[in-house]
Order: C-alpha cells, then sequence, then structure tokens
C-alpha cells in the first residue's frame, strides 16, 4: 500500500497502520554511499562525506567512519541521530569490556552489540551500519547490519542509498587477498562511482585501513578528482 | 471510572489517519550561527521570535547560557530552547562541582544530544553549543533528533542557507578575533535581510581563551524605526459641526439606569458579570 503524498498514516478495517519507515519531518538523513572490504593484511572502511535534511547539504564534509575501540570501526547509513546513539553505547560497552578483560574486544563481540541494539529496537532506529575491525586472533573482519537488524558476516559489504549503482562494479572487480594499495583503489573508485551516480551522497572520500599496525586514516578531494591527498595522520 | 482516559488517543490516531494535519507548535523562524578564530569562538543570533505570520518579539534573545565560557544559540521552538538549556546549565554546573574541574564542550553537547534523543525530536531545540574548555575550543551543532555535527562554521534555523552562503563565500582559516565577529554580524544580516522569519538585530557573543566571556546584545541593529516625517494627528476644532447640545444626568435617567457607585475597592467582586 501506497500513503497518499503527505499522509503517513492509513485507516484500515483491521486498525490503524502508520508508514515506521518513514523519516519523522525534518530528521537528519545520512543519504550515504559506504563500504568495507577484507585485504591481505585487514580491513578498509569507506564513506562519503554528505549529510542532507531533505534537500539541504547540513554538513558536506561528515565523518560516518566511527571509531568503537582502537581498530574496531563502522561506517553509518540511514538516521544520523539513531546511528550516533548506537555507536556511542557500543563505544560506551566495547571500552567497559576492555578495561574489564584487559584484553581488546573481537571484532565480533562488536558485531553482536550492535546487532542487539539494532533488532531489539529496529521498530523505533532507521540504521543500516557496517563493522569492520581487526583483531590478533582473527584478522581483519567485515560485518554488516540492514535495517532490519540481521547480521552477515562478508569478505566485502557495501551500503546506503548509493551503493545500489556498484553492485555490478564491485561484483565484476572484487578479488581476495588484494594488497593495501590495490583495496584502497578499489574501495575509492567503487565510492567514486556511487557519489557519481547517487544524488545523495558527495563530498570527499574518507578511508580508514585498519590492520595490525592499527588504524590509519586517508582522504581523497573531489578538488583533483579523488586523487589525493591521501594518508592525513 | 478511575484513572486517565485515552479514548481521544483513538480519535487523533483516526483523524491523522485520515490527513488531518497535527496542530502546529509555535516556533522560532531563525537565523543563528558560529565560527572558530585561532583564539577562540563566536556565536551570533536575530533577535526576531514569531508566531506563525505574527513578530511576537522584535528584539529577543537567542544566546542562552550553558556555563561561564559555554554558550548557546538556539533555533526552532522557542520554549524548548529555553527550558533544554537551561536544564543542561544546570545539569553542567552540578557535574562541575562535583569533578571539581571547569565543565568541557564536548560534556554539555554529549548532555543535550542524549537528552533530544530520548526524546525522539519531540524537543523542538536545534542548538549550536560553543565555548573554550581545557581540552581547546569547540563548536557544535545539535539537531532535535539527537544528531550532532562539528565544523569550524556552522548554520542553523530558517535563514541558515542565508548565512551559510556567507561563510562558504568569505570565510578563510585564518581568521582573527575582530574577523570572525564581523563574519557572523554579516552572516546574520544575510538571514535578516534574506529570510522571511529572521529580522531585527544581530546578538553577538564571543568566548575566548583566558579572557572573560563578552556577550554583545544588539551589537548591530540595521532595522532601526526611523522617526516619520508627518503624522496623521489632526489638531482640535478640524471637524466642524452645526450644532452641539449637552445632555445633563437628569435628561440621561429618561432613557438609561444610572446606578452611582462608591469608591469602595471590593465593589468589583460584588458587581454580578454575566449573570
Amino acid at each position: 500500500m501506497v500513503a497518499p503524498h503527505g499522509v503517513t498514516g492509513m485507516l484500515g478495517e483491521d486498525g490503524i497502520h502508520v508508514d515506521m519507515q518513514h523519516l519523522k519531518s525534518g530528521e537528519v538523513n545520512l543519504g550515504t554511499s559506504i563500504m568495507a572490504i577484507n585485504f591481505k593484511d585487514g580491513v578498509i572502511l569507506g564513506a562519503d562525506s554528505r549529510t542532507t535534511t531533505g534537500a539541504y547539504i547540513a554538513n558536506r564534509v561528515t565523518d560516518k567512519l566511527t571509531q568503537v575501540h582502537d581498530t574496531i570501526w563502522c561506517c553509518r547509513s540511514g538516521s544520523a541521530a539513531d546511528t550516533q546513539a548506537v555507536a556511542d553505547i557500543v563505544s560506551y560497552h566495547l571500552n567497559m569490556y576492555g578495561v574489564t578483560n584487559n584484553e581488546a574486544p573481537s571484532t565480533q563481540v562488536a558485531a553482536s552489540l550492535f546487532q542487539e541494539l539494532c533488532y531489539e529496537n529496529k521498530d523505533a532506529l532507521s540504521a543500516g551500519i557496517i563493522i569492520a575491525g581487526y583483531d590478533p586472533r582473527h584478522g581483519g573482519q567485515v560485518y554488516s547490519i540492514p535495517l532490519g537488524g540481521s547480521l552477515h558476516k562478508q569478505s566485502f559489504a557495501i551500503g546506503g542509498s548509493g551503493s545500489t549503482y556498484i553492485y555490478g562494479y564491485t561484483d565484476a572487480h572484487w578479488r581476495e587477498q588484494m594488497t593495501e594499495q590495490e583495496g584502497i583503489d578499489f574501495v575509492r573508485s567503487a565510492l567514486q562511482e556511487a557519489i557519481k551516480w547517487d544524488g545523495s551522497s558527495g563530498g570527499v572520500i574518507r578511508l580508514v585501513v585498519l590492520t595490525k599496525k592499527g588504524a590509519v586514516r586517508h582522504l581523497y578531494l573531489p578538488d583533483n578528482g579523488y586523487t589525493g591527498p591521501g594518508v592525513t595522520n | 471510572m478511575p484513572g486517565f482516559d485515552f479514548s481521544n488517543f483513538n480519535r487523533n490516531a483516526a483523524l491523522h489517519a485520515r490527513g488531518v494535519p497535527l496542530p502546529k507548535a509555535t516556533s522560532t523562524g531563525t537565523t543563528i550561527v558560529g565560527c572558530v578564530y585561532d583564539n577562540g569562538v563566536v556565536i551570533a543570533a536575530d533577535t526576531r521570535a514569531t508566531s506563525g505570520p505574527i513578530v511576537a518579539d522584535k528584539n529577543c534573545e537567542k544566546l542562552h547560557y550553558i556555563a561561564p565560557k559555554i554558550w548557546c544559540a538556539g533555533a526552532g521552538t522557542a520554549a524548548d530552547t529555553e527550558f533544554t538549556t537551561a536544564l543542561i546549565s544546570s545539569n553542567v554546573e552540578l557535574h562541575s562541582l562535583s569533578t571539581g574541574r571547569d565543565p568541557r564542550v564536548i560534556t554539555c553537547m554529549t548532555m543535550l544530544k542524549q537528552h533530544l534523543f530520548r526524546y525522539q525530536g519531540h524537543i523542538g531545540a536545534y542548538l549550536v553549543v560553543a565555548g573554550v574548555d581545557p581540552t581547546g575550543v569547540g563548536l557544535y551543532t545539535v539537531h532535535a533528533h539527537g544528531s550532532t555535527d562539528k565544523l569550524p562554521y556552522v548554520t542553523m534555523g530558517s535563514g541558515s542557507l542565508a548565512a551559510m552562503s556567507v561563510f562558504e563565500s568569505m570565510w578563510q582559516p585564518d581568521l582573527d578575533k575582530e574577523g570572525a565577529v564581523t563574519l557572523c554580524a554579516e552572516a546574520i544580516k544575510a538571514g535578516i535581510f534574506n529570510d522571511l522569519g529572521s529580522g531585527s538585530n544581530v546578538d553577538v557573543c564571543v568566548i575566548e581563551k583566558d579572557k572573560p566571556t563578552n556577550l554583545m546584545r544588539n551589537y548591530e541593529k540595521p532595522n532601526e524605526r526611523g522617526l516619520k516625517e508627518r503624522n496623521y494627528r489632526f489638531p482640535r476644532g478640524t471637524t466642524a459641526w452645526l450644532n452641539q447640545k449637552i445632555i445633563s444626568k437628569e435628561d440621561m435617567k429618561k432613557y438609561v439606569t444610572i446606578e452611582t457607585l462608591s469608591g469602595d475597592d471590593n465593589l468589583a467582586e460584588k458587581m454580578e458579570v454575566d449573570s
């Protein structure tokens, strides 16, 4: 059933139906292109930087790659408020885990925490999250949590409104066990394609490379066709 | 039957489902901005408060105190910005007393976002949080649903588009205090002149490291009412009349009943109204 424009509820014989997928008016949205991949030495996360409120770009240099532990990060898509709140809660739990067990949490633990929050509150949240992390025992891992709150371990994951445009691209160009440079080029060119076709994605491309050496941030600007400046820390 | 009556909830839901819009809350069409510079941060706001198409207050204050070196500019529902900032200000002061440290901007921002997120956007407060703390300079925006952004220059409210166009064309990374104040005032003026929801005067607040905060109320008044060159007051005797008749109190009694009242203060209460 499709409600007429501007109407979010419907009165049926069996009661009142409200479209829960509909964002509250004025809500800040991450119409997004995000992805994370496994490569030879770890994982790479990537995202565009556009945040929108309706047709207005509320932030053109957003950081959608959020750290929840030393080498466990996530890509956020959907409602900005919801994903920030979820990431803050997970970050708190992982920090507590780290100090009480005197050992860094695994990526799977982080992903399970995300899933718990996304599934149990699925009616109230619009959050599509990709979790990627490196831990010494399992190496690099990528998990995806789409809207319903299911959890999928994948060799690479794409998400957000822009991802629909690059299913073919990523599928055609994906290779297991890429080198770091090959991985960076793969993510960067895939996101460049997503940004090109998706109006809700844009701005700069941010990357995070997670290996046993830790987290390294990269930045690619539209000024020079997303070729640089590269490493930023 | 004792207890709450929820029957109106079903009525409202049914009306909503049939497309009847919810009643509109009073909100302030607003322009608010913030901008960091080498040694501090500046926030600014217009001073127009509206309820629907009516200007409710021509010179209201949208710059709110949180802590001596943390201030907030508010857009959205006027009552919500007022009470949310007052609540967080109180909690920030208690927190500061409890820890024995100066409050931080990020603490204040986190308290605001968690409060607003809990209310799922029903508290219509859109805020620019700015300040200086032991970690440095901070400038954030907080939206009603609880999302936050950290940027070197920010705008919010209905005039945010006009104000952002000023920042995007004139902002530079090496601004000094005077440059930042001028730029913020210019951005607010863009809102005042180009956005119907914004108007009247410019308020500016400068928060600088190792210096007392400087609130410049009505920093600029670009809309002062000029003196009227002419008026519509007619001099006595302008209207001509053909005759004049003075009616005495006794004559008046022929037409209406007259009751003489004493000067007693309690008299008004004794009089029956709408009987």
